[in-house]
Parts: structure tokens; C-alpha cells; sequence
């Protein structure tokens, strides 16, 4: 009899601790959850064609497609100096966010200088040009924008995973990139010139590295 | 007509309530253990997947940014699996034709999706957000483990409550400058010379990282 209890009990007991899935498990869809309702198996369903998302507008043309009149355009859209916190140095701050993105989607491929050296051209990858040709020296930065956006033969379009304000921080970096490898003497100011002249020990200040400066 | 139970039974009886009261208690406990440990939670078991996915190559070897693949990590709660375009960014010229690569085009080519099974679930009722971790300096490595050589994916870590909470009782024992969060390998005291003490409660000060163990952070 006791026995009997004891083991009624216990069996409740597992029981009890089995249900323990059905509150850990519950019908609900976190991200990328697969669902069996409907037929390619995707909880997340696509936009119904002509959605437009709030701030998906896409007025700007400047800014959405790196074009002006359908010509790729020389200058870099206004509506950037307001996304990168406005005041004096929100080119800085752009350019810093630039490197940032410039180091995590490009340089496999193109090699941090952008000589096309990436890792993963030395594992197979199709060669990219450099960006220090004189072809892509001249390139406005509307193009650059482009190839993100819509992408270049071998090299797939990364519109997905970039956003359109950090593609173009990335031409900036890109464009400063053309700069530090073919700057020229004559393209310094004054002060920088003396300060190549005659170097001076750089200071703790001066970096620009961010976050911690130790 | 003479007894049926002798004397005896009566202290054997109440002997036995108290035996199946330890009876009852013991397979609870049990239980309880079973399913804490890493061979019922898949701790630390690497999980097969439709596609030899190695972290190992891709991060170890090639140095890939995390970033490049889980995108969303920075800005969302969930960090995000890469579409099968993605691999296909590579893969369309490396490795071309590898057979082991063949669910990937597959899915590039249908647009269905490639299936791959989770290695970290958290139970419905708990809310986590990778976002919030990332920019008060939490390191992948401290949450995921070296990522960088593991073959196949597995969870480094039980996921348990107890284990969160013991660091939001404590992060100085974990936070980083932030640059170093998706490192993998980083040591304070070998790259910066200091303990992670005392980086750790810099770290805290300056990012204004709070001690959050109210229920309601993580159960919402
Ligand atoms: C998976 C490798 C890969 C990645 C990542 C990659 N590229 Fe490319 N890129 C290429 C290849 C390959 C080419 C050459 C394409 C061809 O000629 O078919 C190329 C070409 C280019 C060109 C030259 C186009 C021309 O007119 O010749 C530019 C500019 C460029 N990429 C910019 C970028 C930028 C900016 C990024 C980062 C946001 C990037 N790429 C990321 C592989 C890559
Ligand atoms: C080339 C793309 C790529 C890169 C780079 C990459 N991952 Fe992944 N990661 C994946 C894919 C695909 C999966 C899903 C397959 C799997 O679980 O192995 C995944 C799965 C994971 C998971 C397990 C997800 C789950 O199911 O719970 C974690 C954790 C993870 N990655 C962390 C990282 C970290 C940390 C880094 C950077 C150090 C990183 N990954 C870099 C592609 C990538
Ligand atoms: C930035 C380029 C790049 C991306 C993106 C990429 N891979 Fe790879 N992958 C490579 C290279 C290069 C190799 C060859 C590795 C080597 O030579 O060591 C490789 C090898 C592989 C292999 C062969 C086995 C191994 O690990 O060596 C598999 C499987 C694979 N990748 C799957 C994927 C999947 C799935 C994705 C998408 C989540 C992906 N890759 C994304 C560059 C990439
Ligand atoms: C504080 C601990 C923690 C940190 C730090 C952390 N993760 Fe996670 N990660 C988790 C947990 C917990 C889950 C399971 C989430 C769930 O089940 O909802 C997870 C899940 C994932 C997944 C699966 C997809 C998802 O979002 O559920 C990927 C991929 C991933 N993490 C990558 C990363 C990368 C890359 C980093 C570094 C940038 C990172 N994680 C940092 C705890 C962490
Ligand atoms: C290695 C350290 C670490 C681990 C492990 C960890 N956390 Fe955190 N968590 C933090 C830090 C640091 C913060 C930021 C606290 C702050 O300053 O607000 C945070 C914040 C959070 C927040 C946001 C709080 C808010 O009010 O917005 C949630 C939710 C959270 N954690 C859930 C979890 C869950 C769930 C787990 C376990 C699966 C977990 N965390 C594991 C360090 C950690
Ligand atoms: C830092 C995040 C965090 C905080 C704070 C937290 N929990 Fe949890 N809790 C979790 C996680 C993660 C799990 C799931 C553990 C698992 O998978 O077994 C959980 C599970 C639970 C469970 C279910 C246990 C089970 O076995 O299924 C209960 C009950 C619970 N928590 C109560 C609380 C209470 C009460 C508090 C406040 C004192 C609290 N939690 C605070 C993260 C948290």
C-alpha cells in the first residue's frame, strides 16, 4: 500500500517535471521561427508588394541611389549631416563609423588598404581591383554608393546588410583611403607640412582612436 | 482467530511513511539534477546541422567579423542567422561546386530557407536582448565561449537563471572596452596589463553599467 503511494507519487512527480517543456515551448514565433502554416515553412511573412515602411520612403535620390538625374553623383546627400549628430565634427564622426564598417564588411576581400588583397582572395576569391587605380581614383562617390547598393560582377550587392547611411560613411573612409595613399606634399596645409618637416613625439591627446584612450 | 499484523508492524508502518516521504523527495531531487545536466540540456554537445557550418575556418582562420554574418547584433535583440546570400557572396566563386555547399544553393536558388537547428533556446518566458550587452561592453567570448574553434557549433554555457545572474549580480568580472566585444581571446591583463577587477569596475563606472537582478528584467 505505502509503496504504492510512493510510487504514484513519484511517477506525478516526473510527470510534473516533464510538463516543464510545455512553458518553455510556447506557440509563439521568436525570429526566423519555422512555421508549418504556410508553404515555404517562415513565420516571418514578405512585405505584400507596394509596402512602404515608415522611414522607407525612399524620396531622397540622392540619398537612396547615389544618382542625381540618373548621374552618379559628385557630392555626398545633405541628410547625412543630421543622421551623424549635426555640429562641427559630424564628418568625423562619420568617417570613425566608416573605418568601423569599412574593417567588418569589406576588408575580407579588399584587404584593409584596399588593395584587393583579402583573405579571402588569397582562399579563391576573385580578385578586385584596387581602389588606388587611377580609373577609381576618379570615380565619384556616387559610384562607390552604387556598387554597394546594387553590387559588381563577381561581388554581390550588400544592401541587406548595410544600412544606406553607413554605406556612405563607408565612401568616405573609402575616399580618405584614396587620399592616404596618394597624398602628395603639395596637398598639405602649412601646418602639416612643418609637421612633417620636423615630427614631434606624438602626444596622449592626438589619438583618435575611441572609447578608451589608454 | 489470531492477528493478522504482529505488534511490530505498527512501528514498521510509521517507519514507512517516513521512507516514502524520503522516497518521493530523493527522485525530485533527482529530477531536478537530470534535467541540469549537460547531457539532458545539450550543453557543450556540438549540434549537427544541415550544413557543416565551421566556425573554426570562418572565424578562426579567415578572421571574419562576426558582424559580417550575425548583423543585427548590435542594434537588435536577436542577432540575426545570415540568409543563404550571404555564404553565397563567397560562395559563388569559392568553393563553387562543393558538394557539402549544395543545401546553401539550393535555397539560393528556390528562395526557401536553409534549416538550421538552434543551439541556444532560451524558454519562451524569458526575455534576453543581445543589443543592450554588446554596447555595455559583454564580450561574445564571455556569453558563447571561443567560437573560434569550434567546429560545430555548441552552447558553452547552461543558460541557467543562476548563471545570468551571476554576472548582473556582478559584470566587472566581465566587461571589456568595446572595441574588444566581438574579439575572440581577449585578456585584460595580457593586452592592457591590469586585472579584469579592476578594468572590470572602470569599465562599469564609465559606461554606467548597472547590477540588474529584479525579476522584471528578465521576465516581462
Ligand atoms: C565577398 C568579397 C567582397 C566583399 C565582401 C566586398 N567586395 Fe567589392 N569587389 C569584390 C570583387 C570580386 C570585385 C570585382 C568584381 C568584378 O570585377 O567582377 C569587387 C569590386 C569592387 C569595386 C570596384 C568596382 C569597379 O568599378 O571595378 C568597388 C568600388 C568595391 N568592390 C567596393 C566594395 C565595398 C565598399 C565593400 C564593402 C562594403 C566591398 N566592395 C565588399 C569582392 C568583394
Ligand atoms: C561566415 C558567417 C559567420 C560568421 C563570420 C560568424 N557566424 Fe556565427 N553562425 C553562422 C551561421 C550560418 C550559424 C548557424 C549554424 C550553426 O549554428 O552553426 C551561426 C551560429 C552561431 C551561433 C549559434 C546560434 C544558435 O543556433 O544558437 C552563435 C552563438 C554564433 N554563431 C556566434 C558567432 C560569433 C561570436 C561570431 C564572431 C566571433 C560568429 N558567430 C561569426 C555564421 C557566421
Ligand atoms: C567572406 C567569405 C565567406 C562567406 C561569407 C562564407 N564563407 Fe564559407 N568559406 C569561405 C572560404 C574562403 C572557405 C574555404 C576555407 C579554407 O580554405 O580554409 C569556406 C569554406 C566553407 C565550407 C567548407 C568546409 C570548411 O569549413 O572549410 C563550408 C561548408 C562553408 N564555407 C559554408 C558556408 C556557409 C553556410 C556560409 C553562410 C552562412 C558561408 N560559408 C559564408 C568563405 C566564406
Ligand atoms: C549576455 C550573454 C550573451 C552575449 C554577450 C552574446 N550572446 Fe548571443 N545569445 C545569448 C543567448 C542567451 C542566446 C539565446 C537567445 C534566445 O534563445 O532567445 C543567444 C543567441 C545567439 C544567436 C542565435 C540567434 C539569436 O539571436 O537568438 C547568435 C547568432 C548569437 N547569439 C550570436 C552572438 C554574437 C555574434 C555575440 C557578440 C556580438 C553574442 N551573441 C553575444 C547570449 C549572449
Ligand atoms: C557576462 C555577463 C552577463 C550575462 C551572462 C548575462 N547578462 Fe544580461 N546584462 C549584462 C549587463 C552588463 C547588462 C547591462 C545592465 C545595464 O547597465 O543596464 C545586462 C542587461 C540585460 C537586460 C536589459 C536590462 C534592461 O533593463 O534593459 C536583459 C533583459 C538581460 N540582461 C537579460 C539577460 C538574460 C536573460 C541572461 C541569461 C540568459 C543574461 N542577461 C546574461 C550582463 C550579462
Ligand atoms: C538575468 C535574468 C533573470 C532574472 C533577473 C530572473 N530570472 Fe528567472 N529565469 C531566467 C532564465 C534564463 C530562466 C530559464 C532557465 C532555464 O532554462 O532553465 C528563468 C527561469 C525562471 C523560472 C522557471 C524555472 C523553471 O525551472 O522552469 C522561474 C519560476 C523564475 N525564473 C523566477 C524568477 C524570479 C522570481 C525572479 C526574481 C527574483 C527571476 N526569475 C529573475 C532569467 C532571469
Amino acid at each position: 500500500m505505502k509503496l504504492h503511494h510512493a510510487v504514484f507519487l513519484a511517477s506525478a512527480a516526473l510527470f510534473a517535471a516533464a510538463c516543464r517543456q510545455d512553458m518553455h515551448d510556447q506557440p509563439k514565433h521568436k525570429p526566423f521561427t519555422g512555421s508549418v502554416l504556410f508553404k515555404d515553412h517562415r513565420s516571418a511573412r514578405p512585405l505584400v508588394a507596394g509596402t512602404v515602411a515608415r522611414g522607407q520612403l525612399m524620396e531622397d535620390e540622392h540619398l537612396w541611389t547615389g544618382k542625381i538625374d540618373g548621374k552618379p553623383a559628385e557630392t555626398f546627400p545633405a541628410a547625412l549631416a543630421a543622421h551623424f549628430g549635426g555640429g562641427a565634427d559630424w564628418q568625423a564622426r562619420m568617417l570613425a563609423r566608416g573605418h568601423d564598417r569599412f574593417q567588418i564588411q569589406c576588408t575580407p576581400c579588399h584587404g584593409s588598404v584596399g588593395d584587393g588583397n583579402g583573405m579571402i582572395v588569397q582562399r579563391g576569391m576573385k580578385r578586385p581591383p584596387s581602389y588606388h587605380i587611377d580609373r577609381l581614383q576618379k570615380a565619384p562617390p556616387g559610384y562607390f554608393f552604387d556598387v554597394i547598393t546594387n553590387g559588381f560582377g563577381a561581388m554581390f550587392d550588400q544592401r541587406d546588410r548595410i544600412q544606406v547611411e553607413d554605406r556612405w560613411a563607408i565612401v568616405a573612409y573609402l575616399r580618405a583611403l584614396q587620399l592616404s595613399q596618394n597624398a602628395q606634399y603639395a596637398d598639405l596645409s602649412a601646418e602639416q607640412r612643418d609637421e612633417l618637416d620636423h615630427p614631434k613625439p606624438r602626444t596622449e591627446g592626438q589619438s583618435h582612436s575611441t572609447e578608451h584612450g589608454r | 482467530m489470531a492477528q493478522v499484523f504482529p505488534k511490530s508492524s505498527n512501528t514498521l508502518s510509521k517507519a514507512s511513511i517516513v521512507v516514502a516521504g524520503l522516497v518521493v523527495a530523493a527522485l525530485g531531487l533527482a529530477t531536478i539534477n537530470i534535467n541540469r545536466t549537460t547531457y539532458v540540456n545539450t550543453q557543450s554537445m556540438p549540434i549537427d546541422q544541415v550544413v557543416q557550418f565551421t566556425h573554426t575556418h570562418h572565424v578562426g582562420s579567415l578572421g571574419i567579423d562576426c558582424r559580417f554574418c550575425h548583423f543585427s547584433v548590435e542594434e537588435s535583440s536577436f542577432a540575426g542567422i545570415p540568409p543563404s546570400k550571404t555564404c553565397m557572396g563567397c560562395h559563388s566563386v569559392v568553393w563553387k561546386d562543393a558538394p557539402i555547399l549544395e543545401p546553401v544553393r539550393e535555397s539560393y536558388r528556390n528562395d526557401t530557407s536553409v534549416e538550421w537547428t538552434r543551439v541556444h533556446d532560451l524558454p519562451e518566458f524569458v526575455y534576453f536582448n543581445h543589443s543592450i550587452h554588446v554596447n555595455k561592453g559583454v564580450g561574445c567570448e564571455s556569453c558563447h565561449g571561443r567560437v573560434d574553434k569550434m567546429p560545430l557549433m555548441m552552447r558553452e554555457n547552461s543558460l541557467n537563471m543562476e548563471w545570468c545572474l551571476a554576472c548582473h549580480r556582478a559584470p566587472e568580472k566581465f566587461l571589456r572596452p568595446k572595441d574588444k566585444v566581438f574579439t575572440m581571446g581577449w585578456d585584460p591583463v595580457k593586452e592592457l596589463g591590469v586585472s579584469q577587477e579592476e578594468l572590470g569596475l572602470k569599465l562599469k563606472e564609465e559606461n554606467h553599467v548597472q547590477s540588474r537582478t529584479n525579476c522584471a528584467t528578465c521576465h516581462r
